[in-house]
């Protein structure tokens, strides 16, 4: 029988809690940033003049048609050369981190943007019919009657996309990145303790995860319950 | 700093003697699609039956298919990989473990890729495979038992070919969704698309060159599927059935 060892995880805790931070740092922002900026595209998708719509629709598709470990590689090797073209010096260095955090804002926005459009649709066109026969402009209607009342109904599919989200960051590994599982995998190649890390690793964003997906039942039931 | 773009890069030939670029590329590409296909065959099988457990009668056995469900759904794929690949080979018996680790690499890790890509893929459509036949309402399956149909002919019958004609939009994203999940195969070593043009990226120095073709390529397998999938929803659409609901 495997003999286990679970010591390795004790003795290194503050190197994987700071890759856990890490982890827990591309949520946010990617959540934060992915749905402000979702909600501008969707906008511009929904009510935008044709061409805005038709640019807004091909970012969105091609950003949901490719993998997210090709947008990582794409950012990875992209941003040095915006970051060194714009601050003019040939040496700027760029952490993995920004790449990471530039592509899971741009790619989580895309995929914000379709569930906060389907949010909108689902509030009925007669509020904003009723909202502009108010003398509200499209933008106060938007604003006060129908973002409100969308991100209501919405609001279970964003928590389910933010859980998608954490366990996409797990993909930075491929640009060695120390998230929590980079992190652990650093620690448990040292140590030779792939096994018990790996499990722990998959218990903890089990645990993560699962206290998402109850927060968005919990939302579903009150959203019915409404 | 310049970028120097070079667009012939794709007719150049390998550093690594492999043949050109373009083959390189073809064959990755040729290992994505192969490595999804037979994952979402997979996938369809096992989560038809585990979604239809999911609606069983049998408290334990409906427990017994979330449980599955939701492990497999609420783990990263990343990390299923590498239990898979790294600590479940360690937790079998050693005879096992030590066939399992001398196999041919490529054929282990494609057969490792394959069996996590369809358990995780499998999790994800039993959930909307059971919500289709949630909604199949309850009078279907009452007039189908009233027939004289046992629990197994009203369900081939009767409830599953109307839930799958229901769910076809969204296994339809799921389906696209294999197809990118399958990139998590570079990280243990296997060239499919992603980690074939990475690695040509740094064997060329042409790396943009490199994704833009994955890139075009990845959205061409996604063109093809939904155009694959609109062709199934007409060919099985039932005139009256799914209209004004």
């Amino acid at each position: 029988m495997y003999e286990f060892d679970w010591s390795s995880i004790v003795r290194a805790w503050p190197y994987i809690w700071d890759g856990l931070q890490t982890t827990l740092f591309l949520v946010a922002v990617g959540m934060v940033a992915g749905i402000a900026l979702g909600v501008l595209l969707a906008i511009a998708r929904l009510y935008g003049p044709r061409p805005l719509a038709w640019l807004v629709a091909l970012y969105v598709n091609v950003f949901r048609a490719i993998p997210l470990i090709l947008t990582i590689f794409w950012f990875f090797f992209l941003v040095p050369f915006v970051l060194r073209a714009v601050t003019g010096n040939p040496y700027a260095g760029v952490g993995a981190i920004y790449a990471a955090l530039a592509a899971f804002v741009l790619a989580e926005s895309a995929y914000y943007c379709e569930i906060i459009r389907a949010g909108i649709a689902s509030v009925g066109a007669g509020q904003m019919n009723a909202a502009t026969a108010l003398g509200l402009s499209r933008a106060q209607a938007l604003r006060f009657v129908i973002l409100p009342q969308a991100f209501r109904n919405m609001s279970p599919a964003l928590v389910n996309q933010t859980v998608a989200l954490l366990k996409d960051t797990s993909l930075v590994y491929v640009i060695s990145l120390n998230d929590f599982l980079g992190a652990a995998t650093k620690v448990a190649e040292r140590d030779g303790t792939l096994v018990e890390m790996y499990l722990f690793v998959a218990a903890v964003y089990l645990l993560l995860c699962s206290l998402g997906v109850w927060l968005a039942n919990r939302l579903k039931n009150d959203n019915y319950a409404a | 700093m310049q970028y120097s773009w070079d667009f012939l890069i794709y007719f150049k030939p390998s550093l690594t003697g492999e043949g050109d670029y373009w083959e390189l590329i073809l064959h990755g590409l040729w290992i994505t699609v192969s490595l999804s296909l037979l994952s979402w065959a997979v996938a369809m099988g096992l989560g038809t039956v585990v979604g239809i457990l999911r609606t069983s009668r049998s408290r334990p056995v409906v427990w017994a298919a979330a449980l599955f469900i939701h492990l497999f759904r609420n783990v990263p794929l990343l990390v299923l990989l590498f239990l898979a690949f790294y600590v479940l080979p360690e937790l079998l018996p050693p005879d096992l473990g030590r066939r399992i680790k001398q196999a041919d690499p490529v054929v282990g890790q494609f057969v490792t890729v394959l069996a996590v890509l369809s358990l995780y893929t499998a999790a994800k459509a039993a959930e909307i495979i059971r919500s289709g036949i949630e909604t199949v309402r309850r009078g279907q399956k009452q007039a189908a038992e009233a027939l004289g149909l046992s629990r197994f002919d009203s369900y081939r019958y009767v409830i599953l070919p109307q839930a799958f004609r229901i769910i076809i939009p969204p296994l339809t994203s799921d389906f696209l969704n294999v197809f990118k999940n399958s990139s998590v195969a570079m990280t243990i070593g296997l060239m499919e698309l992603t980690g074939q043009t990475r690695q040509i990226g740094d064997f060329s120095a042409q790396p943009f060159e490199a994704f833009i073709a994955a890139t075009v390529l990845y959205s061409l397998v996604t063109l093809c599927v939904i155009w694959g999938m609109r062709r199934i929803e007409k060919a099985t659409r039932v005139p009256g059935f799914l209209v004004g609901e």
